[in-house]
C-alpha cells in the first residue's frame, strides 16, 4: 500500500525561507535511506502559496484566486509518496524524519484497488516463469 | 505500554531492519540460519524491553547493537568449544570481531548484497530461492509467505529450513561472487525476484490471481538490488520491467473482477508514477550499454506505456525488440510473443506463420497461450471455426479459472460470425 506523507506549511515555508544547508543535508540523508530501503517512490517540496493559485468550483462557475493563502497550518509545503506494508511501518519510519520546532506532517493512505481480483495476462507478456513450471510437469 | 501495543510497530521495524541485521550477522557468523536466529533474538529483546523503556530513537541501531553482542557471545562460545575439542591454538582474537562491530553500518550495503547472492545461490532450487529471498530480504514471516503462495505454513517453514541446511552443507561462502561467476550469479538473483513478481502479478494457480503484496515485495527488493549494483544494466532492466507492469494493475481488472487485456485497458488507470519510475530505470539500463533480456522486455513494456491509445502503439519497434530478444533468449515463449507482435506490425498472416512454427514445439504442448494466440490470429484472418477450436483448446489448458472463462467467452464469440473456412 502507498501513502502520501504531507508536510504542513509553516511561517518559514510560506515566507519562502530556504532551509539551511544542515537541514538540507539531514533531509537528503533521510531520503537516501528511504530510497535504499526501497520505500520512497517520489517526493518534492512545494513553493510558497504566494506563487500558487486556487480554483473554486460552484454552480457551474469557476473562480480563480491567487495566493498567498491565509490558513498556514492547513497548507501543504511538500510531500513524499512512499510504499509500505502497513501504516505502522510508515509512521515508524517518519518518527525519525529530521523535523523540529512544531513542524507537522500528515500520513494519508492512497486509494488502491485492493480488491484487484484476477485477470488474464496479456498475450504480449513474456512469462518465463509459467513455462518453467510447465516444463517440470 | 504493553508488548501487545508495540507488536505492530515492532513487526513493522522487523520488516525493514531484519534484512540488514541478518546480512551483517551472516558475515560475522558465516551462517545465514544462525544469523537469522540471532536477529530474531534481538527482536525478542525489543519486545520485552521497549514496552518499559520506550522505542529508542534509532531502533535499527539499537537492534544491531544487541544482535552483534549476541553474535560475539556465540563466536566466543564456539571458540571455547573448538579449543576444548581440538585443543587447537586457533588464534582468532575476539578483538578482531570487536573491531568489526564498532565499525558501525559502513559495510551494510555490501553485506546486503552478499546476502542476496547467498539467498539466491544456484545450489538452491527456484522455490527455495524465492522463499529465502522473501524471508531474509523481504522481511516477510513464514506465515505471510505461506499465505502468498497458498501453501501451508509448515511446508514453507520446511522449505526454508532445508534451504539453510543446503547452504550450510555446501559451505556457500558469504561473499559477492568473483567477476567470472558474477553474471551467472546475478542472473540467479534477478530470476528469483522476477519469480516473486510474477507470482504476485499473475499467479499460476488458485482463484485469486493477483497478489499485490508480492508485487510490492518484489519491487522493493528489486529497487534495493539496483541501488546495490548500480552498474548492472539488467538490475535496472528488471526494475523497469516490474515498475511498468505494476503500473497497469489498476487497469487489469473490470468492475466485476473480469480480466481486461492490455489493448482494452483504460490507460487513464495506468499508474503514471510507476510508469515514470520504469522509464527512468530503463534509461539507466540503456545508458549502461546494450540491453539484456530484462531490459529488452522492459523496452517492449515501455512501448505500450508510451502509447496514449492502443492505436498509437509502435508495433514495428516492438517486433524489432522481440527480434533482439529472440537472439538473447531464444525460448518458445519469446518466439510466441514475437509472433503476436509481428501479427500486429505486419498483419495476422505474418504472425500466424511464426506461431504455426511453434505448434510442434514440445515445451509448448500444454501452454494455453499458444492456442490462444493462434485462435486470435485465425479469427482476424476470418477463420472463425478454426479460431473457435483453438480457443476451446486454450481454455482446456488454462490452469486459472478466470483465464478459462475468458477464453470460452471468446470461443463463443467465434460462433457469432459465419465461418469462411471449411476447417
Amino acid at each position: 500500500m502507498r501513502f502520501a506523507v504531507l508536510v504542513k506549511a509553516s511561517k518559514e515555508s510560506e515566507a519562502g525561507v530556504m532551509p539551511t544547508r544542515e537541514m538540507l543535508e539531514e533531509m537528503s540523508t533521510f531520503n537516501e535511506q528511504l530510497i535504499k530501503d526501497g520505500i520512497m517512490l517520489a517526493g518534492d517540496g512545494l513553493q510558497p502559496t504566494s506563487k500558487g493559485v486556487r480554483l473554486r468550483f460552484d454552480a457551474g462557475r469557476t473562480t480563480v484566486t491567487d495566493g498567498p493563502f491565509a490558513e498556514t497550518k492547513e497548507l501543504v509545503a511538500g510531500f513524499w509518496i512512499v510504499q509500505g506494508k502497513s501504516k505502522a511501518e510508515i509512521v515508524e519510519r517518519f518518527m525519525s524524519a529530521p523535523f523540529d520546532g512544531g513542524q507537522v506532517i500528515e500520513i494519508r493512505q492512497i486509494f488502491e484497488a485492493e480488491d484487484f481480483g484476477d485477470e488474464l495476462p496479456s498475450i504480449a507478456r513474456e512469462n518465463e516463469a509459467r513455462l518453467a513450471e510447465q516444463r517440470k510437469q | 505500554m504493553s508488548a501487545g501495543d508495540l507488536r505492530p510497530t515492532i513487526s513493522a521495524i522487523w520488516r525493514i531492519e531484519s534484512p540488514k541485521l541478518i546480512a551483517t550477522l551472516s558475515r560475522l557468523l558465516r551462517d545465514v540460519g544462525r544469523a537469522e536466529e540471532v536477529a530474531q533474538d534481538a527482536f525478542v529483546s525489543a519486545l520485552t524491553q521497549w514496552p518499559d523503556e520506550g522505542i529508542p530513537r534509532n531502533p535499527g541501531a539499537w537492534l544491531m547493537t544487541v544482535a552483534k553482542r549476541r553474535a560475539i557471545d556465540q563466536i566466543r562460545r564456539d571458540e571455547t568449544m573448538q579449543r576444548k575439542a581440538e585443543t587447537l591454538a586457533h588464534e582468532l582474537a575476539p578483538e578482531v570481531f570487536e573491531e568489526e562491530f564498532v565499525a558501525g553500518n559502513e559495510g551494510i550495503d555490501d553485506d546486503l548484497l552478499r546476502l542476496m547472492f547467498v539467498a539466491c545461490h544456484p545450489v538452491l532450487s527456484k522455490e527455495a530461492r524465492v522463499a529465502l529471498t522473501l524471508k531474509l530480504l523481504g522481511g516477510l514471516t513464514t506465515a505471510e509467505i505461506a499465505r502468498a503462495f497458498l501453501l501451508s505454513e509448515p511446508a514453507i517453514a520446511q522449505r526454508i529450513v532445508r534451504a539453510k541446511r543446503t547452504l550450510a552443507a555446501a559451505r556457500v561462502p558469504f561473499e559477492v561472487p568473483a567477476s567470472k561467476d558474477r553474471a551467472a550469479r546475478l542472473a540467479s538473483v534477478l530470476e528469483a525476484i522476477y519469480l516473486i513478481f510474477n507470482e504476485g502479478y499473475a499467479a499460476s494457480a488458485g482463484e485469486d490471481v493477483l497478489r499485490p503484496g508480492l508485487v510490492e515485495d518484489a519491487l522493493r527488493v528489486g529497487r534495493i538490488l539496483a541501488r546495490l549494483v548500480p552498474d548492472e544494466a539488467e538490475a535496472h532492466g528488471l526494475v523497469a520491467l516490474m515498475e511498468i507492469h505494476a503500473s497497469r494493475m489498476r487497469a487489469r481488472v473490470g468492475p466485476t473482477g473480469d480480466p481486461i487485456l492490455l489493448l482494452e485497458q483504460d490507460r487513464g488507470k495506468w499508474d503514471r508514477l510507476l510508469i515514470g519510475r520504469g522509464l527512468e530505470a530503463l534509461l539507466r539500463a540503456e545508458r549502461l550499454g546494450s540491453l539484456g533480456p530484462y531490459g529488452l522486455q522492459a523496452a517492449i513494456a515501455a512501448c505500450h506505456a508510451r502509447a496514449a491509445t492502443p492505436g498509437d502503439t509502435d508495433w514495428q519497434r516492438i517486433a524489432a525488440l522481440y527480434d533482439a530478444l529472440v537472439q538473447l533468449a531464444p525460448t518458445p515463449v519469446v518466439e510466441l510473443n514475437r509472433a503476436v507482435a509481428v501479427g500486429m506490425a505486419f498483419g495476422a498472416a505474418a504472425g500466424l506463420e511464426l506461431a504455426d512454427r511453434l505448434v510442434r514445439e514440445p515445451s509448448l504442448r500444454s501452454y494455453y497461450l499458444l492456442p490462444s494466440v493462434r485462435a486470435d490470429l485465425l479469427f482476424k484472418l476470418g477463420r472463425p471455426a478454426e479460431a473457435r477450436a483453438e480457443f476451446e483448446r486454450a481454455a482446456a489448458l488454462a490452469q486459472n479459472s478466470r483465464d478459462r472463462a475468458l477464453l470460452l467467452a471468446r470461443a463463443n464469440e467465434c460462433s457469432a460470425h459465419p465461418s469462411t473456412s471449411s476447417g
